[in-house]
């Protein structure tokens, strides 16, 4: 048996990659599921009442707190999106097309090595680099601009996505990277020779192209912002907490992981719906392009 | 040209939070914030005396190791099986076993701590960091070590293999040697990412906090605020020297690979 397994390329796959699936089987798959069905129990004082129920989705229903955070979440994350995807591209675009081949990978590692460092303590330095007396406020009030700090900056939901767009940057930038660096670059010579400006080129050809790895982008940075609460935490005050918080809080403060639980799905419900419908209407740009 | 200046400007903005740190731990003030008022190394003095910052340090570095260790050779297994074989779902597999890298981390925490303590009703320990840290550092390791695996030439193992060494002795002794720096690169990474990961250690520690959850504790005190800078700036260039490493074998690895590539060995 075993012999035969191992005798073919087939075989020696299947049993190669078993360890790694069987893992994320374990870890992944297997604790999503038990937090689906967790959801639909309730807590009752310290025992976890097993009884099939819809209570923690009509609470999270009905009480407008959820409703009013998740859709905070979301517009953060949308927004945290579009400005990282916007402010990364003609960064990627820089890195593939105007810098030398044997300096692209110094660049890409310039630019991924601070998304490796002290996650916390990076989002604590923007409170001092957005506060009060921070660098930014000290700044402008000595070159003259301001006379006052500028409170705005600060334990708000702009502050959350300027931290947020910082921390995921590198993430935008390389899947556009990658996908810039597989345009054919005769392609943008065709169009030239053909009458159009760089310009037109770049709107007609290259952004095209480029779409798959824009789209990329955007799920890679908008799925997983919205499971971050360090960063509301520190620097959202008292308006600027989202939906990763209230999970947060119920599982460890007020120790009800059902409503917990059902707050995360639903939470991953949305991000997913959104997710599908954006691929969806770019699917155009997808297909038949690798 | 503009393009350039837009990206040396981006960079700066990559870097302006990490470049206040070294600022701010040699700085003589309690407050953090500007005007500086003098040059001291007292905050990095305390960080030698605190015994629960070296408790949490050496609990962090456990599970890092741990989770490098695992999270690669799980790595290799998927980056070989996809470079070397063709099997039913391929693609699929693959696509799941890379899920992690976009889940959000306070999925993976919340649904781990519910299997964990709600269903199996076991204890949270050091153990269970590891556990979810080697689930979402798997997929970086299996990125790195795809590229170490891809560009590598089958014909090199089958002919150790007519030579007389058995499989597993040919993977040893041609295929390891030409991988070991994307190995090594692999578990660096791996390293760095455990080191750091904050969000699912804070709802997995069991009794004794890891560094990130026990900087976390000190950022509600404002007094401890200096230290924290002080612990950052060794932590920021202790990450930048291990990234570093792990960049220049990566780039060898490939260099090694490609080499091979060409044929010039036997």
């Amino acid at each position: 048996m075993w012999q035969k397994i191992t005798s073919s390329e087939k075989g020696r796959g299947i049993l190669l990659i078993s360890p790694p699936f069987i893992y994320a089987l374990v870890l992944m798959a297997f604790p999503l599921a038990a937090i689906f069905l967790f959801s639909f129990w309730t807590q009752d004082f310290m025992d976890v009442d097993t009884t099939f129920t819809l209570n923690n989705y009509r609470e999270i229903v009905e009480k407008p707190i959820y409703g009013a955070l998740l859709q905070r979440s979301l517009y953060v994350s949308a927004c945290v999106t579009l400005v990282t995807v916007l402010l990364a591209f003609p960064v990627a675009y820089f890195v593939s097309f105007h810098v030398r081949p044997e300096r692209k990978s110094l660049w890409l590692f310039l630019i991924t090595i601070p998304f490796w460092t002290s996650y916390l303590i990076r989002v604590f330095l923007w409170k001092v680099i957005l506060g009060f007396n921070g660098v930014i406020n000290t700044g402008l009030i000595n070159i003259g601009l301001i006379d006052e700090p500028l409170t705005f900056i600060l334990y708000n939901v702009n502050a959350v996505i300027i931290t947020l767009a910082h921390a995921f940057a590198p993430f935008a930038i390389l899947p556009i990277f990658v996908a810039l660096e597989k345009i054919d670059r005769s392609l943008l010579e065709a169009s030239q020779d053909l009458g159009e400006s760089k310009f037109m080129t770049f709107f007609r050809v290259t952004l095209p192209l480029a779409m798959p790895g824009v789209v990329a982008a955007v799920l890679i940075v908008f799925i997983p912002t919205i499971g971050d609460y360090v960063t509301p935490e520190l620097m959202g005050g008292a308006g600027g907490k989202l939906i990763a918080n209230m999970i947060q809080t119920q599982f460890l403060a007020l120790n009800n992981a059902p409503l917990g639980a059902a707050l995360a799905i639903v939470a991953m419900v949305c991000v997913t719906a959104i997710s599908l419908v954006f691929v969806l209407l770019n699917r155009r740009w997808l297909k038949g392009r690798s | 040209m503009s393009l350039r200046v837009y990206a040396i400007a981006y960079l700066i903005f990559l870097y302006a939070p990490i470049a206040l740190l070294p600022i701010f731990a040699f700085n003589d003030a309690t407050i953090i914030a500007f005007p500086l008022s003098g040059f001291t190394t007292d905050w990095f003095g305390e960080l030698w005396t605190n015994t629960s910052l070296h408790t949490a340090v050496r609990n962090s570095v456990f599970i890092a190791v741990m989770t490098a260790i695992i999270s690669t050779l799980l790595g290799i297994c998927a980056a070989r099986a996809g470079a070397m074989a063709h099997f039913p779902l391929k693609a699929g597999i693959m696509g799941f076993i890379m899920l992690p890298l976009v889940l959000p981390e306070i999925i993976v925490a919340v649904s781990l701590l519910v299997v964990v303590v709600q269903i199996f009703d076991l204890g949270l320990s050091n153990w269970t960091i590891i556990a979810a840290h080697t689930l979402i550092c798997t997929p970086f390791c299996i990125a790195i070590l795809n590229g170490a695996f891809q560009n590598l030439d089958p014909s090199m193992e089958e002919a150790a293999m007519d030579l007389g060494e058995s499989r597993f002795g040919a993977f040893r002794s041609v295929t390891l040697p030409l991988v070991m720096p994307g190995i090594i690169s692999s578990m660096l990474i791996a390293f760095t990412i455990s080191l750091d990961e904050f969000i699912i250690a804070f709802f997995l520690s069991g009794v004794s906090p890891t560094m990130p959850v026990y900087i976390w504790g000190l950022l509600r005190f404002p007094a401890s605020l200096p230290v924290v800078m002080a612990l950052g700036t060794i932590l920021v260039a202790l990450s930048i020297i291990l990234l570093t490493i792990a960049e220049i074998l990566r780039r060898r690895g490939m260099a090694r690979a490609g080499v091979a590539d060409k044929g010039g060995f036997l």
